[in-house]
């Protein structure tokens, strides 16, 4: 797991600083850590990933170590230490999901997206992978997509194909708005 | 037609909202606890309903809010565990979603109850739009004066604040909960000391799962021994059961404790059957962690006595014949379903959640998949179905937290009830994978087990 | 002063009274022998250590004597208190035996048995527990678990292959040093021992991981390879340390001094932590007082050939040429012993 330290700077806007603080203030004096999830949550959502360096600057922000961070950071699957595609479509693989086709539905968009579990396509907007149980075993097969975890049930493969375009034609949009 | 105490409403447009709430009637229960019942008087209602707790082990909730100590000058903290991660349970996420304030209500009553003037609700990371649901409704509930300071003049202050995971089944364990609210990695605690004692930041906590939160307003509504009326023996009021895998209408039912598990499979008014008019395999009743059950013994028991959707009636016959109620995770397996694959999947699941504290669970979880993936693959002996029983044995029991038996118990029983399901897969491997069993000896109708 | 409260326990029948507070290990300890529990993770100069491995799990048959009951499930010795009349079976209980056995082969499942290349090997409590417990043969037939090694500073290696999770290192550094750098990553059997980034262990008192580990995954890079241990002799000895006690172990072959510990007792705990430059940097005779021969359990493999004088046999003593040979063996003898 031994990676290279990244050096890049990452600051915290002034926006993201004032939900940080209105964050900790939820937990009594000392016990600052507890806000180590919720924003590791935040820092992902912005940056889309956690680099070393916004690890290290969360302990920072907490007076942690950062060992402490990177243990937290790891231990939940939620938290990205690689970069993902803009859209990482998150499909629940655990038996009940299975039982009504959610096996189908990952052949599907590794065939669709062309890339494999994990990996992100070559125009860095899709990577996708299964997840365990995500507590909607009456409406499967679902997928979520981080960083609001939007939710799409009872997918069938032309449900697949569709929301794959219309996340497309999305990119797209935001593409032709900062270009113009 | 079925009494209904936590989904009364749920079909009233705009009832998540706290205006339409309030409307029908919500937020009473805080107003008859805090202006005419003690703390004690609340936990006494609560004793009496015979409540046991939703969320999977099902210790009378009342009893566990008796042991809370209480030693001057230190905070004392509810927590309720919104975490749902058990395969076959999604019943709090759809309380949540569709009506929060009957759980900001439920968090209200009970901190007042157990004198938290902090709570948290922790909820699992994923469920992010839930969350921000649960952050709208307290904050309307906040502006209407039901949290914050001296809640309608009665001297109680109350902060609610939810925690969100960050994707960890582990974490549903209350200690490892507690663990990852304090920010750190969810490693189960040893106990004791249990939370009752010390938990949250070392202060006495109740963990309580969202469903038995809930249900606390409906016994403050009515009283106790109302509510204790619903059900029948030590299984008292109303019970969501979440219906999933290969029903003909999955979703979230709420039943009166009590009812026929043949009536909940198929009457219209629950699940409808089996979908595509197929016949039914098997039934995880409790969520994935609970035995699995062949058709047979999930519609009767040993004794051809009817079994019913109770804590009791479902472990008839123990871990030989029966299976608990657990989270009420209700997965039914249709006669397409392959057990070994099933198998399989969840023991993926356990070996994937385990926190890797403990050698038993750290090791044998992975073991057992690698072992089910290859009997599942065709390339098994019948040498590795006795292994499996004996790792699963060797897990079981010997480790720090449940999720030890949580992982041994679906190999346990899925060898025990469909042991030629295996073989089979041990002899015919090539054609194992390219078809499956099927049904064998176990689907409906019933003929008599003994 | 109140007077001293103590519980009486029996542990295999052997009756002890310990104060309350003690955990059913430690009373064990005191009893000592065979019925005393085996403990992988739990060392009681570490707070908050313990109940993580399993190895030490006994059957509570009685749980006191106002609620004789006994405990439903095996418990964790280390981390369960005794209560007063409580009987407690380890070695007599063969539910603990089985339990016990199951352990240590979940313990060597994936673990990579190069004892002959590991340093830990003549002192490696998992080896020993292997020993007393596994099987000949194992039973697993998957691919085991392997990380590569990593150099944790300049003197210490990390081999998490051979790691079992014991948490014990993580303990030193968050109760010894002033800042921890190295800590648990991942979950489940992917979970290692790591620094994450390219981080050095490098503090006065981190060398004391070398000796908390049960394992060979945190070794002595100053002693690797050097020698096996049995080959080697423990001398006490101590030094005017500024900064630790500098009561140490001298591990000698020949003259040289090939490592220095902290001195352990019987259970392989330390007694003292120790500082970095006593365990590194004085390795010459001259920076030591000595003490004397360090006592080592009769049954350990380091007391092999230890301590004795040289006996040779017979045959050397009629033969002169024999003796010629053995020249500088003789003069050594008689130089390093009284």
């Amino acid at each position: 797991m031994l990676s290279v330290k990244h050096n890049e700077s990452v600051t915290f806007t002034e926006d993201m600083l004032g939900k940080f603080a209105e964050i900790v203030r939820r937990y009594p004096e000392g016990r600052q850590k507890s806000a180590l999830l919720p924003l590791l949550h935040e820092v992902q959502a912005e940056f889309g990933w956690l680099s070393v360096s916004a690890m290290d600057k969360v302990a920072e922000y907490l007076h942690l170590d950062p060992i402490e961070v990177y243990e937290v950071a790891t231990f939940y699957t939620m938290f990205f230490l690689q970069p993902k595609g803009r859209f990482n479509l998150e499909v629940c693989r655990t038996g009940p999901c299975c039982l009504v086709g959610a096996e189908r539905i990952m052949t599907h968009l590794e065939e669709k997206l062309g890339v494999k579990e994990g990996e992100v396509t070559a125009d860095g907007l899709f990577s996708w992978r299964g997840v365990e149980c995500l507590a909607a075993c009456g409406y499967g097969p679902v997928l979520q997509i981080g960083p609001e975890y939007t939710f799409y049930e009872n997918l069938t493969a032309e449900g697949v194909d569709e929301l794959i375009n219309e996340l497309r034609k999305k990119a797209e949009g935001a593409k032709l708005d900062a270009d113009s | 037609m079925a009494r209904k105490l936590l989904l009364t409403h749920i079909d009233i447009p705009g009832i998540n909202t706290f205006e339409v709430y309030r409307q029908k009637g919500g937020y009473r229960a805080v107003e008859k606890a805090l202006k005419t019942l003690t703390p004690d008087d609340v936990l006494e209602e609560v004793k009496k309903s015979g409540l046991r707790g939703r969320g999977g082990a099902g210790f009378p909730t009342g009893m566990k809010w008796s042991f809370l100590a209480k030693p001057e000058g230190i905070p004392r903290y509810l927590v309720c565990n919104g975490d749902e991660s058990e395969p076959g349970t999604f019943k709090d996420r759809y309380l949540m979603t569709h009506i929060p304030h009957a759980l900001i209500e439920g968090m209200i009553v009970s901190s007042y109850a157990l004198g938290a003037n902090t709570s948290y609700i922790y909820v699992r990371g994923e469920m992010m739009p839930q969350i921000r649901i649960l952050e709208k409704a307290i904050a309307e509930a906040k502006h209407a004066g039901f949290l914050g300071k001296n809640i309608l003049g009665s001297g109680f202050d109350l902060e609610l604040f939810v925690q969100p995971g960050g994707g960890a089944y582990i974490c549903g364990e209350e200690t490892a909960l507690l663990e990852s609210l304090e920010g750190k990695r969810g490693n189960p605690r040893i106990k004791p000391p249990f939370p009752a004692v010390s938990g949250l930041y070392n202060c006495p906590t109740v963990v309580n799962n969202v469903e038995s939160i809930a249900a606390v307003v409906p016994i403050i509504n009515d009283g106790g021994e109302e509510y204790a009326k619903i059900g029948v023996e030590r299984s008292t009021g109303t019970k969501l059961i979440s219906a999933g895998g290969n029903v003909k209408n999955p979703g979230v039912y709420e039943i009166e404790l009590g009812l026929s598990v043949e009536e909940f499979l198929y009457s219209d008014e629950y699940c409808g059957g089996i979908a595509n008019g197929k016949r039914l395999k098997a039934v995880v009743a409790g969520g994935s962690s609970v035995p699995i059950l062949p058709a047979n013994l999930i519609l009767k028991t040993l004794k051809g006595e009817s079994r019913l959707m109770t804590y009791e009636s479902l472990a008839d016959g123990g871990f030989q014949s029966g299976t608990m109620l657990g989270s009420g995770g209700f997965i039914a397996f249709d006669e397409d379903q392959c057990i070994v694959r099933n198998t399989w999947n969840f023991t993926r699941f356990y070996h994937h959640e385990s926190c890797g504290q403990c050698s038993p669970c750290r090791e044998g979880t992975g073991w057992m998949e690698k072992v089910l993936h290859k009997i599942e693959h065709g390339h098994g002996s019948f040498s590795d179905i006795d292994l499996l029983v004996n790792v699963a044995k060797n897990i079981e029991g010997n480790t720090i937290c449940p999720l030890g038996d949580a992982a041994a118990w679906p190999v346990a029983s899925a060898i025990r009830h469909f042991r030629d399901e295996f073989e089979w897969h041990v002899t015919n491997g090539a054609e194992a994978r390219q078809r499956n069993y099927g049904l064998a000896n176990y689907a409906d109708p019933l003929e008599p087990v003994v | 002063m109140a007077e001293d409260i103590k519980f009486k326990v029996s542990i295999d029948g052997i009756p002890v009274e310990v104060p309350p507070g003690t955990t059913i290990l430690n009373a064990a300890r005191q009893i000592g022998g065979d019925i005393v529990p085996p403990a992988m993770c739990y060392y009681s100069k570490l707070e908050g250590s313990g109940g993580k491995c399993r190895t030490c799990l006994v059957k509570v048959s009685k749980g006191s004597e106002k609620d004789p009951r006994p405990m439903p499930k095996l418990v964790a010795s280390c981390r369960t208190t005794v209560m007063d009349g409580m009987e407690v079976q380890n070695i007599t209980s063969p539910e603990v035996i089985e339990a016990r056995r199951g352990v240590v082969e979940m313990l060597l499942i994936n673990h990579p048995l190069d004892c002959p290349v590991c340093d830990q090997a003549g002192e490696c409590h998992l080896q020993d527990l292997g020993y007393e417990h596994g099987l000949e043969g194992t039973r697993y037939e998957f691919e085991r678990r392997t990380f590569d090694k990593i150099d944790i500073g300049d003197k210490v290696q990390l081999h998490m292959t051979r790691c079992i999770l014991c948490y014990r290192c993580v303990f030193v550094a968050d109760q010894l040093t002033p800042q921890r750098v190295h800590g648990i990553l991942g979950r489940g059997d992917a979970a290692e021992i790591s620094t994450y980034i390219k981080n050095a262990i490098d503090n006065d008192f981190s060398g004391n991981v070398i000796d908390v580990c049960p394992v060979g995954a945190l070794t002595d890079k100053t002693f690797r390879f050097k020698n096996r241990v049995w080959f080697t002799k423990p001398v006490d000895a101590h030094r005017d340390c500024p900064t630790c006690s500098g009561k140490v172990t001298l591990w000698y072959k020949g003259e040289e001094v090939l490592r220095v510990t902290a001195r352990k007792d019987e259970y392989g705990e330390v007694e003292e932590f120790i500082c970095n430059t006593c365990r590194f940097e004085q390795k010459a005779t001259s920076d030591w007082v000595i003490e004397g021969p360090r006592k080592i359990k009769h049954t350990s493999v380091i007391s092999a050939n230890h301590y004795e004088q040289l006996r040779p046999p017979a045959v050397v003593k009629k033969n002169l040429t024999l003796q010629e040979a053995n020249k500088e063996q003789f003069e050594r003898a008689d130089r390093l012993l009284p």
